[in-house]
C-alpha cells in the first residue's frame, strides 16, 4: 500500500482523538482519547518504518507503549482520587486544584 | 483486488468508525470496548505490515492491560449512562470544527509534499518485525533506554501506591482525634 493511505489512516484517527479531547466532558473519555491519538502515531511509525527499512521506529513504538502505560497506571490514580473527593469525573468540576 | 488491500480498506474502515464510536457513545463502558475493538484493527494493520513483535505487544498491553484497567476503573465509579453532563451544542460543534480543520490542514500540507521514495510499503515480507530482528536491536543498541523504561515503571508503581493511598490517611486523622 502506498504510505499516504497509512498517513491518512492516522491522520484521520488522530483528528477523531483531538475531537473527542475537546468535546467530551468525561474524564476517563478524554484519556481514552488520548490513548487513541498515541495509537494512531504508532500505526504512522510503524509504517514508516517498514518503508525505510529501519527498525528504530519499531523499538521507539515500543517505548511509547511503556510509556503509555506509566502514564495510565499514574492518570487512573489521580482521576480515582479525584472521584473519591468530589464524585464526579466531569473535567469542568475540575479545574479547580484545590476543594 | 488483492487480498492485502482489501484487508487494508476493511481493517482501516473498521478502525475508523470504532474510533468514532469510542467518542460518540454515551455509555463509558461501551466506549471502552470501541476503544479495544480500534486496537485490534490497528494489531491488524501491523500484522498486514509484517510487523508481528508489535502485534502482539499491542494485543496484550493496550488491548489486554491498560483497557481492563479503564474497565475496572469505570465501573469501580458507578458510571451511568446517562449521569454524563454533555457539553453544549455550541462547544461539541466547535470541536469538530477545530478537529476536522486540522486534518484538512495537514493533507492539505501533504498534498504537495513528496516523499522522497518510491512509495510503496512492502506489506508481506521483510524481517524487520520479528522478534528476532527486535530484539537485537533493542538489547544492542537500545540497552540503556530499556533499562531506564523499568525505572520509570518503578516511579510510576510508587506514583499510583501514594495517589491512590494519600486519601485513606487523610479520612484516618479526624477519626483518630
Amino acid at each position: 500500500m502506498p504510505i499516504k493511505y497509512y498517513l491518512f489512516l492516522s491522520l484521520a484517527l488522530f483528528a477523531i482523538g483531538i475531537m473527542g479531547v475537546l468535546m467530551r466532558r468525561n474524564a476517563i473519555i478524554v484519556f481514552m482519547s488520548i490513548e487513541l491519538m498515541l495509537n494512531a502515531v504508532n500505526l504512522l511509525m510503524v509504517a514508516f518504518s517498514k518503508m525505510f527499512g529501519n527498525a528504530d521506529a519499531q523499538i521507539f513504538v515500543f517505548f511509547i507503549m511503556v510509556v503509555a502505560a506509566a502514564e495510565v497506571a499514574v492518570g487512573l490514580a489521580i482521576i480515582v482520587m479525584m472521584y473519591r473527593k468530589v464524585h464526579s469525573v466531569d473535567i469542568n468540576i475540575l479545574n479547580r486544584l484545590k476543594h | 483486488m488483492p487480498l492485502h488491500e482489501i484487508l487494508f480498506y476493511f481493517l482501516s474502515a473498521m478502525a475508523i468508525c470504532c474510533a468514532l464510536g469510542v467518542i460518540l457513545s454515551r455509555n463509558p463502558v461501551k466506549s471502552v470496548l470501541f476503544l479495544i475493538a480500534t486496537f485490534f484493527a490497528i494489531s491488524g494493520h501491523y500484522i498486514l505490515m509484517n510487523a508481528q513483535f508489535l502485534a502482539v505487544v499491542n494485543v496484550i498491553v493496550y488491548a489486554g492491560a491498560i483497557m481492563v484497567l479503564f474497565l475496572f476503573v469505570i465501573m469501580l465509579m458507578n458510571l451511568n449512562a446517562d449521569a454524563e453532563p454533555q457539553k453544549s451544542r455550541v462547544v461539541q460543534l466547535a470541536a469538530v470544527l477545530s478537529g476536522g480543520a486540522l486534518f484538512l490542514v495537514i493533507i492539505a500540507a501533504l498534498r504537495t509534499v513528496d516523499l522522497n521514495t518510491s512509495g510503496n510499503l512492502v506489506t508481506g515480507d521483510g524481517e524487520i518485525g520479528l522478534i528476532h530482528h527486535l530484539g537485537q536491536v533493542l538489547f544492542k543498541e537500545y540497552v540503556l533506554p530499556f533499562e531506564l523504561s523499568s525505572v520509570l515503571f518503578l516511579a510510576a508503581m510508587v506514583g499510583a501506591m501514594v495517589i491512590g493511598k494519600k486519601e485513606t490517611q487523610q479520612i484516618q486523622e479526624p477519626s483518630v482525634k
